[in-house]
């Protein structure tokens, strides 16, 4: 694929995968119009061929997103991918496409793992039998490496991720995302157009501050046509360990993630409250889930997560009855 | 030749500039930009906040501010300014967009021609201190402002962090940065440093304790303080209203007051 030009593009930029490339109106004056549209930015046939066939055994991708940093994408990722693989019969892969934050390793007690390279790629870092990892933190030589990387080079790096890891036949795929809408949220809902995406968990906390990216974040998922599961408010209350008062610390002074998701009509699949114990086993690597089973954030996050275990279950059916309409037909003509 | 460039730029009138970072989103680096800001004024300075987060812009909100739009004038844009004295004044992403819920779904080059444009073309005026607010991470915006800024009166970088290993872990990738782009660090913050239950005064650490203060040991830069979690500092911003004026009797206040301090009293060092 061609390097694009540093500079401005269009306002109304096609895109450089569309056929329109370079061909637009918009593309008039753009610095990187001859490279479009001589197709030399198109995605490479065989590229995409490659990347197919491997998206091809993932059977559910589940994208964590929030337009909003520290909210607790990370943490959930990490817990939905744990709760998921709690069953045995599935297996479970989790990606972490943070390239200059990456928090995965160190939550899954991963720290210092190194990814191994075998005939069919990159074998991602297990941590069960059936739960696989992949993070640019496996690929660093010390905690203190900064990735200072503009754009390009982190696309190319989420490319390799999905193209080059052998995850082998996954039941869920779960992806960890830095904040905000910008490359690498864009490389990968474009990466993924060949896999079968179930859709995005939106997280956030309960203040407006937190809801006004999060807003930007849904209509970014409109605009790419990503499916939303629902949107999780994390952090949502805090009960004093000795006097077991309910405090507010991230006030919900809008009527918090319940009163966004009426208006934008988006499910809220749950909310977690803070609990110290959170924090401290994503320090140690250790899963909250088992370390403090009797916790209402536990109870709170299992929850969520069995919502979301239906919601793939439930379009996997329609997907088959669709398959299975579709063959009746055949057989009927 | 940079020199003329200089003396003719929107940033000549500012004596000094300095980066609000952190490898970690979510950790208040706008929160400490704002109140940053609002205590220099306290101390009679005049202070621009300039919001390099492109895809979540925070700092119009956290002023009360968020409807208002950028203005052109024969030197360029005008920032928007907080209060009828000019003290204060902003420019974000946030004043350009028609409508607030907006996504800014742009890749890097773009991102990098909005914040040269930011650099080059705000019409500042003479200011004490221009606070830079940042995304968090280490990638196209960050790079692209110490490249801009760096003809100019950059002071140096306050790194943020929360306590707890998982945000460490990233502003130690983020001193790294600073190293790299030859960037001096001013010390470090570790804010939500413990919760004091506004009920029985228990306090716990939500998000552990200690761990930006061990990094900036760690690393030998200046550790600037802690500020702890305080509802009433997170419900001030929510409202956009003046914390360091309305709440001096905060947990979080001499905290603040306490950085905002140390900052000039490094410039009011280099200056003498």
């Amino acid at each position: 694929m061609a390097e694009l030009a540093d500079g401005p593009r269009p306002q109304e930029c096609p895109g450089s995968s569309s056929a329109q490339a370079g061909r637009a109106a918009a593309c008039q004056g753009c610095p990187n119009q001859g490279i479009c549209a001589a197709g030399a930015a198109a995605p490479d046939p065989a590229e995409a061929a490659a990347l197919r066939a491997r998206l091809r055994a993932v059977r559910h991708a589940v994208l964590v997103l929030s337009g909003k940093g520290g909210v607790g994408k990370s943490t959930f990722s990490a817990l939905l991918a744990l709760g998921l693989a709690a069953d045995q019969a599935k297996q479970v892969a989790l990606l972490d496409i943070d390239i200059c934050g990456p928090s995965i390793p160190r939550m899954m007690g991963l720290d210092g793992e190194q990814v191994h390279q075998s005939g069919s790629g990159w074998s991602p870092v297990y941590v069960e039998e059936n739960l696989g990892v992949m993070s640019v933190g496996f690929l660093l030589s010390s905690p203190d490496d900064a990735v200072i990387w503009r754009g390009p080079k982190k696309n190319g790096l989420i490319k390799q991720f999905l193209r080059d890891v052998d995850w082998g036949e996954v039941d869920y795929l779960i992806i960890d995302t830095p904040p905000g809408t910008s490359d690498e949220h864009l490389s990968i809902v474009q990466y993924l157009g060949a896999a079968h995406v179930a859709g995005a968990v939106i997280v956030t906390t309960p203040q407006e501050v937190s809801l006004q990216d999060v807003r930007k974040e849904i209509n970014f998922c409109h605009k790419v046509k990503l499916p939303i599961i629902g949107v999780v408010e994390n952090m949502s209350g805090f009960i004093c360990p000795k006097c077991k008062n309910e405090s507010q610390i991230f006030p919900p002074t809008t009527g918090g993630a319940e009163k966004m998701c009426q208006n934008l009509n988006v499910s809220l699949l749950g909310k977690v409250p803070l609990d110290p114990q959170i924090g401290k086993s994503c320090d140690k690597g250790q899963s909250f889930l088992s370390e403090a089973p009797d916790s209402p954030a536990t109870s709170s996050y299992r929850n969520i997560i069995q919502r979301i275990q239906e919601y793939c279950d439930q379009r996997n059916f329609q997907e088959e009855k669709i398959i299975y309409e579709r063959n009746k037909n055949v057989v009927h003509v | 030749m940079e020199e003329v460039a200089r003396e003719r730029s929107n940033l000549a009138g500012v004596r000094h500039i300095l980066l609000v970072l952190s490898g970690k989103g979510g950790v208040g680096k706008s929160t400490i930009s704002t109140e940053l800001a609002l205590s220099l004024r306290h101390s009679g300075k005049k202070v621009g906040i300039l919001d390099v987060d492109l895809c979540g812009p925070s700092i119009p909100r956290m002023f009360r501010v968020q409807d208002n739009s950028v203005h052109q004038c024969d030197s360029g844009w005008v920032p928007v300014f907080v209060d009828q004295d000019k003290s204060i004044s902003l420019m974000s992403i946030g004043f350009l967009l028609e409508n607030p819920d907006d996504a800014v779904v742009w890749r890097g080059p773009k991102k990098n021609a909005l914040i040269k444009q930011f650099v080059a073309d705000v019409a500042w005026g003479d200011l004490d201190f221009l606070i830079v607010d940042t995304p968090p991470g280490t990638s196209d915006e960050h790079i692209s402002t110490v490249e801009a800024l760096r003809p100019y009166q950059l002071l140096g970088a306050i790194l943020v962090t929360t306590p707890q290993a998982v945000s460490v872990g990233d502003v130690r990738r983020e001193l790294t940065f600073c190293k790299k782009m030859n960037l001096r660090v001013l010390g470090i913050v570790e804010n939500m440093s413990g919760f004091v239950c506004p009920h029985c005064s228990e306090c716990t650490n939500i998000f552990s304790k200690g761990g930006g203060e061990e990094l900036a040991k760690h690393a030998g830069v200046p550790f600037l303080g802690c500020v702890p979690l305080d509802p009433q500092l997170s419900q001030s911003l929510e409202e956009g209203r003046d914390f360091i004026q309305e709440f001096p009797k905060s947990s979080a206040f001499p905290a603040l007051a306490h950085i905002a301090q140390q900052i000039l009293d490094g410039t009011s060092q280099q200056s003498s």
